[in-house]
């Protein structure tokens, strides 16, 4: 073991090339991330800060313009295949059951579907779905459908998990219901996660280090270490330290707003 | 673990069971389903009737209903005989379309030189006067059954195509990039999920495609034939048996709509989960 970090990007950077009537744009710059073995890291930042674009390097589904993405210190040929991705949609298919849903990365990874099942069905349970596994994904509730994508992720058994904004579409309550679960879930067996989202509370509560990104080239503006105790449950959001936090990591973020609405 | 729990119970008890009203609810919906075209129908053949008799029109012009039913039941085992010829040109014509049809589609998909070099022939078969064609494929293939079954298959496979080539583009780009970081294949992506996502598109491509296949199986026979429907029509119209050739065009129809509900049942049964119940929002 060296002590080279889980995950890192040195120096990325990604720049659409002018077509199509529209002009060159430079979506992230200069990009440098450390997500140590284990880490809960989560990037906050306005829309349009270049996220989805970040994660698509991360993920290995868009080729970086410049720099590069180490996975435990090396420089892999591609990164498709190798770290877990949950975009913002369950993207369940609906021509699946739900069990047949979550089997999907084991049985890419070349798992007969009989054992892809059973490994599937013993974690339906302790994601709140026991029960469900011969439904169609289209006759469950936004969070369930969620939990499902997530389980997803979690079987396809890779050491990082990329999830981008995964309660986004939720209600508040469903949502603070699944950060609590997911806390405990991640309590558990500690993949490396980093997490997109546009709600500072989730990012604080959830992390261990919170990344601000700035809008318009994407760059990190502002790195914070979440020091609140663990294991963490909602009750932590009352405390002072949690709102300190919270405070600090939402100045730059008005800053940011309030030049893009130009009112600065 | 008392959020696991709270998720537990946020969960709704049985949304699968929508149809358990009973079966009185069941009952009314069929009923409901059924009575406008029954009545419709009932309407519509006693005004025909009743026209028929009043102005006393010729049965060689216009047939009553009544007389349709008895040519009908006068020639129900010719009827029957022939209508099994007609009906197996239909299924096997239909089977040749769906496996050409998807097989074509999968090409065209296949790559943008494809489709570009394809696309324009696709549209040419199908403007072939099936009258100009059928007679060539009368020269190939002789008096049996295949050129018309070729004659089905060249009407309906055009559906299915243009239907196939719409539904392999149908799966949501995002999630073919998910299955990509996946590690899946080219080819494993095309079987997981474009083509299940193309089924729907399939079938209704073959909807459309049973419709035109029992045209296609009449004129085929026109074209030579000793046996089926279409050639019973003709040999009835040279006897201006028009009652005969109406008889023949209720069991054309009978046979076209029974067609189109089996397709209806194989998608249902296929597709299970395309007709499965929406669940709205919420936890």
């Amino acid at each position: 073991m060296t002590d080279s970090p889980k995950l890192a990007t040195e120096g990325l950077c990604k720049t659409y090339p002018a077509g199509g009537g529209q002009e060159e744009v430079t979506a992230v710059q200069g990009v440098d991330l450390r997500v140590g073995a284990g880490e809960f890291v989560s990037l906050v930042g306005p829309s349009g800060c270049g996220k989805s674009t970040l994660f698509g390097m991360l993920a290995g589904l868009v080729r970086p313009s410049r720099g590069r993405v180490l996975l435990d210190g090396t420089a892999p040929a591609s990164m498709l295949g190798r770290i877990g991705y949950m975009p913002q949609r369950d993207l369940l298919m609906p021509w699946r059951t739900v069990l047949d849903n979550t089997t999907l990365g084991l049985e890419t990874a070349g798992m007969s579907r009989r054992d892809a099942r059973a490994r599937a069905r013993d974690a339906f349970a302790r994601f709140g779905l026991a029960g469900f596994e011969d439904r169609w994904p289209r006759s469950l509730s936004g969070g369930m459908r969620q939990r499902a994508a997530l389980l997803r992720t979690f079987l396809a058994g890779r050491d990082v998990m990329l999830l981008d904004e995964p309660f986004g579409a939720l209600d508040a309550l469903t949502r603070q219901v699944m950060q609590a679960w997911l806390l405990e879930v991640w309590e558990s067996d500690r993949k490396t996660i980093v997490f997109v989202t546009h709600d500072v509370d989730e990012a604080v509560l959830l992390s261990d280090t919170v990344h601000v990104m700035s809008g318009r080239p994407g760059t990190i503006r502002m790195s914070l270490d979440v020091d609140l105790p663990r294991p963490r449950t909602l009750e932590v959001a009352a405390s002072g330290r949690f709102r300190d936090l919270r405070d600090r990591i939402l100045a730059p973020l008005r800053d940011e707003a309030m030049a893009q609405a130009g009112l600065s | 673990m008392s959020g696991e729990i709270a998720v537990a119970a946020s969960s709704p008890v049985d949304p699968a069971t929508p149809g358990a009203a009973g079966g009185g609810a069941r009952l009314r919906r069929i009923v409901r389903a059924t009575l406008p075209p029954v009545v419709f129908s009932v309407l519509f053949l006693t005004a025909w009737e009743l026209y028929c008799r009043w102005r006393d029109v010729s049965e060689s012009a216009l047939p009553p209903p009544s007389s349709v039913a008895r040519a009908l039941a006068d020639n129900r085992s010719l009827l029957a005989d022939n209508a099994w010829v007609t009906v197996q040109e239909i299924l096997l014509g239909l089977a040749l379309a769906v496996v050409v049809g998807v097989g074509l589609g999968a090409l065209i998909r296949s790559s943008a030189v494809v489709e570009r070099a394809l696309y324009p022939w696709l549209v040419v078969s199908q403007l072939v006067p099936i009258p100009a064609i059928a007679p060539v494929f009368v020269i190939w293939f002789g008096f049996d059954m295949r050129p018309k079954v070729l004659v089905v298959a060249l009407v309906s496979f055009f559906p299915i195509v243009v239907n196939t080539v719409d539904g392999l583009r149908a799966a949501d780009p995002e999630l073919i990039d998910l299955l990509r970081t996946l590690g899946a294949t080219r080819r494993r992506i095309f079987r997981v999920a474009r083509l299940p996502a193309a089924l729907p598109f399939v079938f209704s491509g073959l909807k459309v495609a049973t419709a035109f296949s029992v045209i296609g199986a009449v004129f085929g026979e026109w074209v030579g034939a000793s046996e089926g429907l279409g050639y019973l029509v003709l040999i009835l119209n040279n006897q201006t048996d028009t009652a005969g050739v109406f008889a023949v065009v209720t069991l054309l129809a009978v046979i076209g709509i029974g067609m189109f509900a089996l397709v209806s049942l194989a998608e249902r049964l296929l597709l299970p989960w395309y007709h499965a119940p929406r669940r709205e929002g919420g936890a």
